[in-house]
């Protein structure tokens, strides 16, 4: 079963794929702060949607599709657009490279991500694993 | 989409020279106490002086700098105002200087939040000449900078495309005096680089030549230059290996054998060259049953007799093995002189820090903990990696 993106179902199915996954509870263990991802309207998308994922000491604590990026808090944002995220999850696009080439922003404590790129290389294979439909 | 970045390169015999033409007022040397006893200095003061450039010294870069040093240059700098840093040495002073720029260009910044994401705002104040006076790092030509945290015992990976230097002077009669140990360490150095840079994720075709040609010209005159520091050719030849390398690992990136390098380097102090030297092999073993054509490829551009596929990725780390014992570098832990009982008390440490250093995020084979856990041992006593 597919889950359509960006919808609250696929982000419970993100959160169970992180929560099963043994190399992300190792790698996050030391991890505390939670996150929002913001996926931009573009033309392949007329929308903005936002997510909430709280992660904890190689959990998540709790995920949601929520209204807007003021809805819950967090100490994390990282922003882009549909099309930039839809790479991403189909594997086209590695996120750092994305961050590093301006197709991601992200806002929060950057020493504290660069301090754990292991957590989020693990949160990337754990996003390729969530059947994922897209809008046409 | 990706991005190339380079400085201008002045290289090969008489490069220094480029100095006297600098437009400036005030230039800051980062530099170590051995390029001041080796004169290096003096020359590079000599030559800004031409220039109508007045100099100031910093020259408590350690090996390994760590990110109190950094601060300490920014504070040097903030007082002397600088409108050029020159960075003079092997891979620390350099990677000290890019900390230092960014550091006197943004007070605000912390040394271990400079990641290649958003915007610096560099070259307000400054811009930055990098001298190297070792045939390895690379680092006179990339933008990454590798700092210590002296307090949790790890190397850093740091750095963004902005600090990287506006002009990098490559003259082999900086690098001619250096002894055959670091001669040999910092040239097996450039070679670790180019092979991960052509073998990581994210190598590009703009920096596949770069890499295969720094490999082949690592094989064919590093044992030359610890031979003989006084071969010139040799010399020459490994001054533009090292930048060639630093220009195609730069703008891809290293692997893992520079994750556990940085691990070993920061635990023990074994210099970084030797290091992830010695690591290469078994991480190419390791990476052999998923991605051995790019290894095979780089032994038959280097005119290694190798098989293909698998068994020619497993050729490759053999021959580099064979370099190694060559010009007398260790190829397994133990070689270094590191004790078992320390080494493995420091086991999990070693591969957890290995597990979040920046370079590991590109390994084609991504490593899980107990994996990393395992190459670490069997580095120790060269065992084949059979997993």
């Amino acid at each position: 079963m597919a889950f359509k993106f960006p919808t609250d179902e696929w982000v419970k199915e993100f959160a169970r794929q992180i929560n099963s996954s043994k190399a992300y509870e190792e790698a996050g263990k030391d991890w505390e702060g939670d996150w929002i991802f913001v996926v931009e309207a573009d033309k392949s998308y007329p929308h903005t949607a936002c997510f909430f994922i709280g992660l904890f000491h190689g959990k998540v604590t709790d995920a949601a599709l929520i209204e807007n990026e003021k809805a819950r808090e967090a100490q994390y944002f990282m922003r882009g657009s549909f099309t930039t995220w839809r790479k991403t999850i189909q594997g086209k696009l590695d996120p750092i490279q994305g961050l590093m080439t301006r197709k991601f922003k992200l806002e929060g404590n950057l020493a504290k991500v660069l301090r754990n790129p292991s957590s989020a290389k693990e949160l990337v294979n754990c996003v390729l694993r969530v059947p994922t439909e897209f809008p046409v | 989409m990706w991005n190339f970045v380079s400085p201008r390169i002045v290289f090969g015999e008489g490069a220094l020279d480029a100095l006297d033409e600098l437009q400036g007022r005030r230039a800051l040397i980062v530099t170590d106490v051995n390029m001041v006893r080796l004169g290096l200095v003096d020359k590079v003061k000599a030559h800004l002086a031409k220039a109508g450039i007045d100099s100031e010294v910093f020259d408590q870069v350690e090996p390994d700098p760590s990110v109190e040093t950094a601060s300490r240059g920014a504070g040097k700098a903030l007082d002397l105002q600088p409108d050029w840093i020159i960075a003079l040495g092997g891979g620390s002073p350099i990677d000290a200087a890019k900390a230092i720029w960014v550091l006197y260009e943004r007070p605000d910044m912390e040394a271990g939040a400079i990641g290649p994401v958003g915007d610096l705002g560099l070259r307000k104040k400054a811009r930055l000449i990098t001298i190297p006076t070792t045939s390895g790092t690379g680092a006179e030509a990339t933008w990454a900078i590798v700092l210590t945290d002296t307090a949790e015992k790890r190397k850093m990976g740091l750095g963004h495309p902005e600090n990287v230097a506006d002009i990098a002077i490559v003259d082999p009669e900086m690098a001619a005096g250096m002894p055959p140990r670091l001669t040999a360490d910092t040239g097996l150095d450039a070679l670790v680089h180019a092979v991960e840079g052509y073998t990581c994720a994210w190598h590009t075709d703009l920096t596949d030549g770069l890499c295969l040609q720094a490999a082949r010209l690592v094989f064919r005159y590093l044992p030359r230059a610890v031979r003989d520091g006084g071969d010139t050719e040799a010399r020459e030849r490994m001054h533009n290996a090292a930048t060639c390398a630093g220009l195609g690992f730069g703008n891809a990136m290293a692997s893992m054998a520079h994750a556990m390098g940085h691990s070993l380097g920061a635990a023990f102090h074994v210099p970084h060259g030797r290091s992830v030297a010695l690591f290469l092999p078994y991480t190419i073993d390791f990476f052999a049953s998923v991605a051995p054509d790019r290894f095979a490829e780089l032994g038959a551009a280097a005119g290694l007799p190798n098989d293909g596929g698998e068994q020619g990725a497993r050729e490759f780390a053999s021959h580099i093995r064979a370099l190694c014992r060559d010009i007398g570098n260790p190829t397994t832990v133990a070689e270094t002189g590191i004790a078992r009982d320390g080494y493995e008390a420091q086991l999990d440490k070693l591969a957890d820090d290995a597990m979040n250093d920046t370079q590991m995020v590109t390994a084609v084979r991504p490593p899980s903990l107990e994996e990393t856990r395992s190459l670490f041992l069997y580095a120790y006593d060269g065992r084949s990696v059979d997993f």
